[in-house]
């Protein structure tokens, strides 16, 4: 049997890749309401929990940081929204019980593609909730500032 | 196979990626284990670009420099498929190409659990000359790796390998156990092997201020690995076993660097190996790739 060539190799690496980008999530808007519907799935014993940094004074500034290196990719720089991810600052969002957003990030919404954060140790993962619910609200029509083109 | 195929192999790679380099990078959470896996898969659209290095030392023979180049990929938050590319310089002799791996690992269970389990199947086209060690399996022993590369690399292994990972997260610790069976094409009995990780940040807690080396991008960990014979011969009767203590550095700009000294635990194994590999992680990837073939998003 003939071997293959690096060459070809390459060139069945690289179509396999394209199609893999080609059909992954496509970029378009998406209905938010199903992903939130996600945040009334987190079990009674999540929601119950409390945050244990919510009296921290410096929780806000390291979940900002931590925000811009895993999150912001995906939900946007000011949590607004992008074509990939919903806004977190949706009122849906700012009112869920922080355990329930610690459950999303827990678990993710893999069918959904949201990946799972149990990666990031459980205080980094409060310092992140304490900093999305520190941002508030924003208008629905705000929504896509963020967004990208 | 001469040093000017990987030349080319590695310029279509780059050119491949080049259109694409204005992607932002992402910081990335790897574990600082190099054989075992955990649960924990690529983000969707991302890109990882990977390359590890292995010295070892052989009784009775020239050290060893093995390497590989790995571009793994999220294909989505479920998935995650990887392309290896490896070669070998044995002091002394030559160096050598030694074959390529695709792997995909799938995660069968949407939520996370006490125990995470992910499916892995590789399928690898490599010579016998390959020295990666990126597993140890069936009766693997050091003195396997002494025959010189001329003869070696004339073997072909055509291998399925499959791997049960089983893994978990708990404050803050990673505990994981890979079970893995090999089965060479060529009509070879199935291998088996193991893998156990256990690793942890140096701290929990998230800094308040940007820092590159802050504790919370060290990961310290140890790895144990080694073969468990084979279908006819299953057990540790032969085979070699290794330890391995190691630690990561997650830089929040999407770089990673590994070292791992390695130790052989009993006669079989080699006695002493150095593993270390950089990594660039690459955030949104797919949907760059995607907009070049597309046009604009919406």
């Amino acid at each position: 049997m003939k071997r293959a060539t690096p060459a070809g190799i390459g060139v069945l690496l690289f179509t396999s890749f394209c199609f893999l980008c080609s059909a992954q999530t496509k970029p378009e808007k998406k209905d938010v309401a199903p992903v939130y519907g996600e945040l009334e799935k987190a079990p009674a014993k999540y929601r119950a929990k409390v945050n244990p940094f919510e009296k921290d004074p410096q929780a806000v500034a390291a979940g900002k940081i931590l925000f811009e290196e895993h999150c912001a990719e995906c939900h946007g720089k000011n949590a607004l929204g992008t074509n990939k991810a919903p806004s977190l600052r949706a009122e849906e969002v700012q009112v869920a019980p922080p355990g329930s957003l610690f459950w999303i990030l827990t678990n993710g919404i893999v069918r959904k593609g949201m990946p799972v954060w149990s990666k990031l140790p459980e205080p980094q993962r409060w310092q992140l909730i304490r900093y999305i619910k520190s941002l508030g609200s924003a208008d629905s029509t705000a929504n896509k500032t963020d967004a990208k083109p | 196979m001469k040093r000017s195929r990987f030349t080319q192999l590695y310029g279509l790679l780059f050119w491949a990626i080049l259109p694409v380099a204005g992607a932002s990078a992402l910081a990335a959470q790897e574990n600082p284990y190099i054989v075992a896996y955990d649960h924990n898969l690529e983000e969707p659209g991302s890109l990882e670009i990977e390359y590890f290095s292995t010295f070892g030392t052989q009784r009775g023979g020239p050290d060893f420099h093995a390497f590989w180049s790995e571009f793994e990929y999220g294909a989505t938050a479920w998935w995650t498929t990887e392309f290896y590319l490896s070669g070998q310089t044995t002091s002394g002799e030559s160096t050598v190409f030694t074959g390529y791996r695709w792997e995909n690992r799938v995660r069968p269970l949407k939520n996370e659990h006490w125990i995470n389990p992910v499916l892995y199947v590789e399928f690898e086209d490599i010579n016998g000359a390959d020295k990666i060690m990126k597993e140890v399996e069936g009766h693997d022993v050091e003195s396997d790796y002494l025959v010189p590369n001329a003869v070696a690399r004339q073997e072909r292994k055509r291998e399925v390998e499959l791997k049960l990972i089983l893994s978990t997260n708990y404050k803050g610790w990673n505990f994981t156990e890979n079970t893995l069976a090999v089965k060479n094409l060529s009509n070879e009995p199935w291998e088996f092997g193991y893998a156990l990780g256990a690793s942890r940040p140096l701290t929990l807690k998230g800094a308040a201020q940007k820092c590159n080396f802050c504790l919370q991008h060290f990961i310290a960990g140890v790895e144990m690995y080694g073969g468990l014979g084979d279908r006819y011969s299953f057990g540790l009767h032969e085979t070699s076993h290794y330890l391995a203590p190691g630690l990561v550095w997650n830089l929040p700009s999407g770089w990673t660097f590994k070292i791992e000294p390695t130790f052989g635990l009993n006669d079989n194994s080699h006695q002493f190996l150095l593993r270390w590999g950089v990594s660039y992680e690459i955030s949104g990837f797919g949907q760059k790739v995607s907009q070049l073939f597309k046009g604009k998003s919406e």
